[in-house]
């Protein structure tokens, strides 16, 4: 532990002296992992940091010994956030269904929003006035914003990119907007979230040929933009995002180019989309072999339990996806052994709750039969499962965490893995591979 | 009825019609209450729609009994038999007192299809036919605390023959008679109460009929059944409840159906109608608007005969909406027609209007949210516009409640009425 100004840093800063922490914009050090402590390299980092003045600190609380998994403590400029984390998907400035109030419950310190979709509706003029997202939606913790970047995947007929930005016709009223990475970060300055993406030249996993690479290049140029645009870099984090498709030679490219950029943070890109699992995951450590250790690594459209698992297991820190909260509204609750449809006949008549070990508003009240009568009749049966699905993925997160700090996270997978699968045969390929790759043997 | 332990406890009765009082012995342990004028908590399925138990409790003022209806529950039969132990526990309703009705009282059902031995109501599945024997065997599994016997109210249209408004007030009759036979005989309906229903369509004679001849029955209180399109105008309703509560006994509560409208329910108080149900609440929920009529009655004497500031802030809100709505008065038959008692968050207006939904009004969504957002999550087709908007309305409508019983106990109800009908001048 160091010392600085005579205090002693607490292993796990609590909120209320994070957000102290962050308001007098000190940075605290970066806690090394080994015993012996240089004094003169910590105070020149000292130095380092209080020059920085940076919104985001990372602490790293502990480091899995056997695989690359690290538990930290990541300081914004609303809360401090624990990772690993996974952030729930709030698009419109909404968790659908969901109030706010009902979030913070559950234990959630950071989410998401979306720069394409809040500015077209209702405009970045309109955030400022409201005191940014922040204020629009009434959030009082941490909020990430995405740069627009991935909508010119999934609104391609919509979109055309060029050196300038992207230029998509709007679904509701057949306008042109033009994307550029100044605008992007424009639109995320007045929104004020705690970390904004770059926008990136984002191709679908699936494309190869000369696009890929040439996606990749220009997303280093706009980053370069992105960083000269940020007029907000004492509050706002600016994440890098790593592309390069699944060529390992273009991510390594990307990689060498973007970390000799001072970001707060990083981003893995350009996966998760339709792409082979077996190529997803070595795409994934080859990042994060190459991405610094002091800075966090967020996997951005993450959010099955098994990739969480596996991918915290291969060093990343930060996810989001909006499956959960999508599956909810279909009737789709999450459980430790996959998960339970709930408008399924088969539960008419069962009258447990989704999960019995689970500490959530709707486990603790309601069975699955009254659940499953409920979508016949009002959409509060989807905030229930909104509400749990959300709950287990922090749940999750946390277990995760915990066992990292304590030193068992090898011990945890495996148990999680059995719980999840019904025999060791039905583990998937990939997942085996990944977690033997970071030394965990599965059965 | 021996042993019925529903009591109903007036304090006060002004000019013999509206009265005031509490309803007590309610609920299994008969130690719950209702005070009346009072408004009971519309569910969809036991759940107040939108809102999940957190959501709702965020609303301080609720009514301490909730109601159920058959048309959602009948299609779950066979679901709740095999649960056995009543529709509160299988919904998660831990202190309520629950009352069950035939129909939702904020969907009007299509007609044509009552015989003389059944009543039909519509589910998720559809249509399902309902006999005396299945009404009850339905009671029986749900297990309320109290419910409305079986009756034939399809006389609201306004072309309803004589014919067919003689027959619904028999029928209901025959019903209750058979439906009393059986809850007499049931162990499972010890200590759960039955409101007989009075019919009539709009013929005073059938009225008079239908309550005198259901007053003779062994009931606890009385639904008055039949008023719930906007087809009838308020003077002849009111006529109507007037001459049926004539007939009907002081000391016994009555309860009037499909009605929820602010000015509705104080020319029905006035009538002296103690009970409605409260769907009116989910109904502007569902066009994306919020209630925002002024009932603050605790004026300083010095200002009376002048508007107070927050009556001329809401005429200006509902001066500019006017034009969208039909006139306070006019026949309403559709239900999804917007009121003068509420604002349409949906309107290009609200965009960038950083006020609360209402001044001054305590409410989760007032205290955290502002019109601005709620416009945005409407024309984002969010699904938490419904949560928020139902917040509020649910807020707003049982503290107008509130405020109703105050005007009554301070003999405010003029005050009362004009301000809620925003008749103010000068």
């Amino acid at each position: 532990m160091v010392k600085w100004l005579n205090v002693d840093w607490p292993t796990r800063l609590s909120t209320a002296a994070a957000s102290r922490y962050a308001q007098n914009n000190m940075a605290a050090v970066v806690e090394r992992g080994t015993v012996a402590n240089n004094t003169q390299v910590d105070q020149m980092s000292l130095k380092k940091a209080v020059s920085a003045a940076s919104p985001l600190t990372l602490r790293i609380v502990a480091e899995c010994s056997v695989t690359k998994a690290r538990a930290c403590d990541l300081i914004l400029p609303h809360s401090a956030v624990s990772t690993p984390v996974f952030m729930p998907v709030g698009t419109q400035g909404t968790l659908k269904g969901i109030t706010v109030d009902q979030l913070e419950g559950l234990g959630c310190q950071i989410c998401l929003g979306n720069t394409y979709h809040l500015g077209m509706r209702p405009g970045p003029e309109l955030i400022t006035k409201a005191n940014g997202l922040h204020g629009f939606m009434n959030w009082k913790n941490n909020l990430l914003t995405d740069s627009g970047g991935f909508q010119m995947v999934s609104l391609v007929e919509l979109s055309e990119v060029t050196e300038e930005g992207v230029k998509f016709k709007s679904p509701y009223d057949g306008k042109e907007i033009h994307l550029s990475p100044e605008k992007s970060i424009s639109i995320q300055n007045s929104l004020g979230s705690d970390i904004m993406m770059q926008l990136d030249d984002v191709v679908s996993s699936t494309v190869t040929g000369p696009r890929v690479e040439e996606a990749m290049h220009r997303s280093i140029r706009w980053l370069d933009r992105c960083i000269a645009a940020n007029g907000n870099p004492d509050k706002q984090n600016l994440f890098a995002i790593i592309q390069g498709g699944l060529n390992a030679e273009l991510r390594k490219a990307c990689l060498d180019e973007m970390t000799k950029r001072d970001v707060p943070g990083f981003a893995i890109g350009g996966l998760s989309g339709g792409e082979e699992k077996d190529d997803f995951w070595r795409m994934v450590t080859l990042s994060t072999d190459h991405l610094p250790r002091e800075k966090p690594r967020y996997l951005m459209g993450v959010g099955y339990a098994v990739d969480l698992v596996v991918c915290v297991a291969l060093g990343c820190d930060m996810f989001d996806c909006v499956f959960p909260t999508r599956t909810a509204r279909f009737g789709s609750a999450l459980v430790p052994w996959g998960s339970l449809q709930v408008k399924h006949k088969q539960y008419a008549k069962d009258f447990r709750p989704i999960d019995p070990d689970c500490q959530c508003p709707t486990c603790k009240r309601h069975s699955r039969a009254y659940l499953h009568a409920l979508f016949k009749t009002d959409t509060a049966a989807m905030h229930h499962i909104t509400i749990h699905n959300v709950a287990y993925q922090l749940t999750l997160m946390r277990s995760v965490r915990q066992s990292i700090i304590e030193g068992r996270f090898p011990e945890f997978i495996r148990t999680f893995m059995k719980r999840m699968f019904e025999s060791p045969d039905q583990y998937p390929r990939w997942a085996v591979d990944a977690l033997a790759s970071v030394h965990v043997t599965l059965e | 009825m021996a042993g019925s332990r529903m009591k109903l406890e007036l304090c006060r009765v002004a000019q013999g019609r509206s009265r005031l009082g509490v309803l007590t012995g309610l609920g299994r342990t008969s130690q719950q209450s209702l005070d009346v004028p009072g408004c009971l908590l519309y569910t969809h399925f036991g759940t107040v729609p939108h809102l999940t138990q957190d959501t709702l409790h965020t609303v301080s003022n609720l009514p301490a009994v909730t109601q159920v209806t058959l048309s959602h529950i009948a299609e779950h039969q066979e679901v709740l038999e095999e649960f056995k132990d009543g529709f509160r526990k299988f919904a998660g309703l831990h202190d309520t007192v629950l009352y069950c009705s035939l129909h939702d009282p904020a969907v009007l059902c299509p007609t044509g299809y009552t015989t003389n031995k059944t009543v039909s109501v519509w589910g998720s599945g559809g249509r399902m036919e309902l006999t005396v024997a299945k009404f009850m065997a339905l009671q029986k599994t749900v297990q309320p605390d109290w419910y409305q016997s079986m009756a034939d109210g399809e006389t609201w249209q306004s072309n309803t023959s004589r014919k067919r408004v003689r027959k619904s007030v028999d029928r209901t009759l025959t019903h209750l008679d058979e439906c009393l036979l059986v809850h007499q005989n049931s162990q499972e309906l010890e200590g759960v109460e039955v409101f007989g229903v009075v019919e009539g369509g709009d013929i005073l004679e059938e009225r008079v009929r239908s309550a005198r001849e259901t007053a003779k029955r062994p009931v606890a209180g009385f639904c008055l059944d039949g008023f719930q399109s906007g087809s009838m105008d308020q003077a002849l309703k009111t006529q109507l409840i007037s001459a049926v509560i004539k007939e009907l006994p002081e000391d016994k509560p009555r309860l009037l159906q499909g009605v929820g409208r602010p000015d509705e329910v104080l020319a029905c108080v006035e009538a002296g109608v103690d009970l409605f149900e409260g769907f009116f609440p989910f109904q502007v929920t569902e066009r994306g608007c919020a209630l925002c009529f002024d009932f603050d009655v605790s004026l300083d004497p010095e200002r009376a005969g002048r508007a107070p500031h927050a009556v001329l802030k809401l005429n200006d809100d509902q001066k500019d909406t006017v034009g969208e709505t039909q006139q306070n008065g006019d026949p309403c038959l559709d239900q999804t027609q917007m009121t003068s008692f509420e604002i349409n968050l949906n309107d290009k207006r609200y965009h960038d209007d950083f006020r609360p939904l209402v001044e001054g009004c305590g409410c989760y969504c007032c205290k955290n949210h502002q019109r601005a957002y709620l416009h945005h999550l409407l024309v984002t087709n969010e699904l938490l516009a419904g949560v928020l908007l139902m917040i509020h309305n649910t807020a707003h409508y049982h503290g107008f409640f509130g405020a109703l019983r105050e005007a009554l106990a301070s003999e405010k109800l003029d005050v009362l009425k004009r301000q809620v009908n925003n008749r103010w001048r000068g």
